[in-house]
């Protein structure tokens, strides 16, 4: 847009100060944060002697710190498989035109405008052993004595508390993909799919040949967003199941959460912040600087 | 798309297979909200409530009240902030062209997906220094901040659609940069400024990691931290615990399903493009 160079600098002037705080708040703590994680600070009063990666070494050969990364690796792995494979296919049934979908769709979706507090409390009652989904089993004659999220079974890693975690999660972020799937479908232009019906194809064959092949940028904004929540997930696993016995449930945000303000180990919850940052930036940044370059252009 | 009848049934079928699943633990929600504390029984909680009584209710707002109050203290002023830096920022980044805009523009945006443990404790030390841990006002500070990149994202998505001879227009009237923004776009404005007031009010009433860290006083903690204390405590009054859930999912609930439009809209521009 054509703009005076005086108003020019009186935009500029104006953002200023806004980006000054955002930007203190963001960057600068970050660097805080990451200078913290180099010193000695493990207890209440900060002490900022440097002791180089220390913190990190002992968190990568510590027994939680390992568990935990292999629990947000699963988490993630079955969250975004439930998501995007259930995700499309309600966006696929709502798509077919089936009356009431607009009910349909509400009912899809009010998960979402829970608060994780919310949904942990509720899930945390059914999946409780004694009382939850297992009396329901009982009730209909089966013997329902597993443990959900206080089981320390595991499989090849895979610890089998975790799945509560993944269905409640899930529960509440389905609505989500299917939100962002049903967007895209609708994008499709019908001659498209006419014709192809007109060519003889049948429903499975326009969906595997025409459909997914068009919806497949919206599958990769949607991992990239479901997967920066699951290596970011606190306040569900906190409320629902805490880290559990063994660290079955435990996560990075959870840990940090606990030794910071619980433990007075502020390096040690430094270290771990810094960590939870890179994994997040390797899946985000690529994404920002792929979308903003195509908007600008 | 024209299908046939028999995948039609079908169809049906699984969606409201689906509507069951999407809906039980509401039933578990409401079913045990409204059980006299006396008929709370541990194996019983699929079974239908037989006496209805509003017990639990009365005794979560007994315990959440002053808790309710504080979140739409928190969560108005914040949500309003949110809509008048988010609609500056939002336009000057659409439609003012600067040196760098676009690399600024990013790292703005990069602060809605890091993780916040990375920014909590220089925060919480902030916070301390200038006198606002453990105040509501300061909780509030804090999600202004971080509601900054969102809100700006949702306005410039928007702004950047307006024509730009709309506003040379008004420019040509005599009307500066400043005067173009509030005579023009403005009022024109108001579809984005519900989806982020409501987006704001959604993820601030819903939010529980910053207030659980700024907000120690139990009298002046949001209602997300109070229900977590009272689910927290281990003695079983299942009636309460799921009253206090239902009456703090209530507002989101309330805003969703009237305004569910612009709700899906702000979800949508999550993924940064809208």
């Amino acid at each position: 847009m054509y703009c005076a160079k005086k108003d020019r600098r009186i935009a500029v002037l104006i953002l200023l100060p806004m980006l000054l705080v955002l930007f203190i708040f963001v960057y600068g703590f970050i660097a805080w944060s990451l200078r913290i994680s180099f010193t000695d600070w493990n207890s209440i009063l900060p002490n900022m002697t440097s002791v180089g990666f220390e913190n990190y070494q002992r968190l990568f050969s510590s027994q939680r710190f390992q568990t935990d990364i292999r629990n947000t690796i699963f988490f993630t792995l079955f969250f975004l498989v439930i998501c995007i494979v259930g995700g499309f296919f309600l966006s696929y049934l709502l798509y077919s035109k089936l009356r009431g979908e607009s009910f349909l769709r509400t009912i899809y979706l009010f998960p979402l405008s829970l608060s994780f507090v919310v949904t942990g409390v509720l899930w945390r009652w059914i999946f409780s052993p004694e009382v939850g989904i297992n009396s329901l089993f009982r009730m209909m004659g089966f013997e329902a004595t597993f443990g959900w999220f206080t089981s320390t079974y595991s499989i090849g890693g895979f610890n089998v508390a975790l799945i509560a975690l993944i269905i409640a999660a899930s529960w509440q972020y389905l609505g989500y993909t299917m939100a962002m799937f049903l967007a895209g479908l609708r994008g499709i232009p019908d001659q498209l799919i006419e014709s192809a019906q007109i060519d003889g194809a049948g429903e499975l064959a326009i969906t595997w040949y025409i459909i997914l092949p068009l919806i497949k940028p919206i599958t990769f904004s949607a991992m990239i967003v479901l997967g920066h929540i699951s290596l970011k997930i606190f306040d569900l696993a906190y409320v629902m199941t805490g880290k559990g016995p063994a660290f079955v449930t435990d996560f990075p945000g959870l840990f940090m959460f606990e030794t910071t303000f619980r433990g007075n180990h502020y390096a040690e919850g430094a270290a771990i912040s810094i960590i939870m940052l890179i994994l997040v930036a390797v899946v985000i940044v690529p994404y920002l600087i792929s979308t903003l370059r195509g908007d600008s252009e | 798309m024209i299908t046939k009848k028999s995948s039609k049934i079908l169809k049906y079928t699984l969606a409201y297979i689906a509507v069951l699943l999407f809906v039980f633990p509401l039933y578990v929600i409401i079913n045990n909200s409204l059980k006299p504390f006396a008929d709370v029984r541990i194996s019983e909680m699929w079974i239908p409530a037989q006496n209805l009584s509003f017990e639990g209710y009365a005794e979560a707002f007994v315990k959440l009240g002053q808790n309710i109050q504080n979140s739409f203290m928190l969560v108005i002023p914040v949500s309003l902030f949110s809509v008048m830096f988010g609609a500056i920022i939002g336009f000057i980044f659409a439609k003012v062209k600067f040196k760098y805009s676009n690399t600024i523009f990013a790292l703005v945006i990069f602060g809605m997906f890091i993780p916040y443990q990375s920014i909590l404790i220089p925060l919480v030390r902030t916070m301390n220094t200038i006198g606002l841990y453990g105040h509501l006002s300061g909780l509030m500070v804090t999600h202004v901040i971080y509601g900054l990149p969102i809100s700006s994202l949702m306005f410039r998505n928007y702004y950047a659609k307006l024509p730009d001879e709309l506003l040379e227009a008004g420019m040509i009237d005599g009307l500066r940069l400043v005067g173009v923004f509030r005579k023009v776009v403005v009022p024109i404005s108001l579809p984005t400024m519900v989806v982020v007031l409501i987006w704001q009010f959604t993820s601030v009433w819903n939010d529980f990691l910053f207030a659980v860290v700024l907000t120690q006083r139990p009298s002046i903690q949001p209602i997300t931290v109070a229900l977590q204390n009272l689910a927290g405590t281990q003695v079983i009054e299942w009636n309460v615990q799921m009253a206090g859930a239902l009456i703090a999912a209530i507002p989101t609930l309330l805003v969703y399903i009237f305004l569910g439009k612009y709700f899906i809209q702000g979800l949508l521009s999550g993924s940064v493009k809208g």
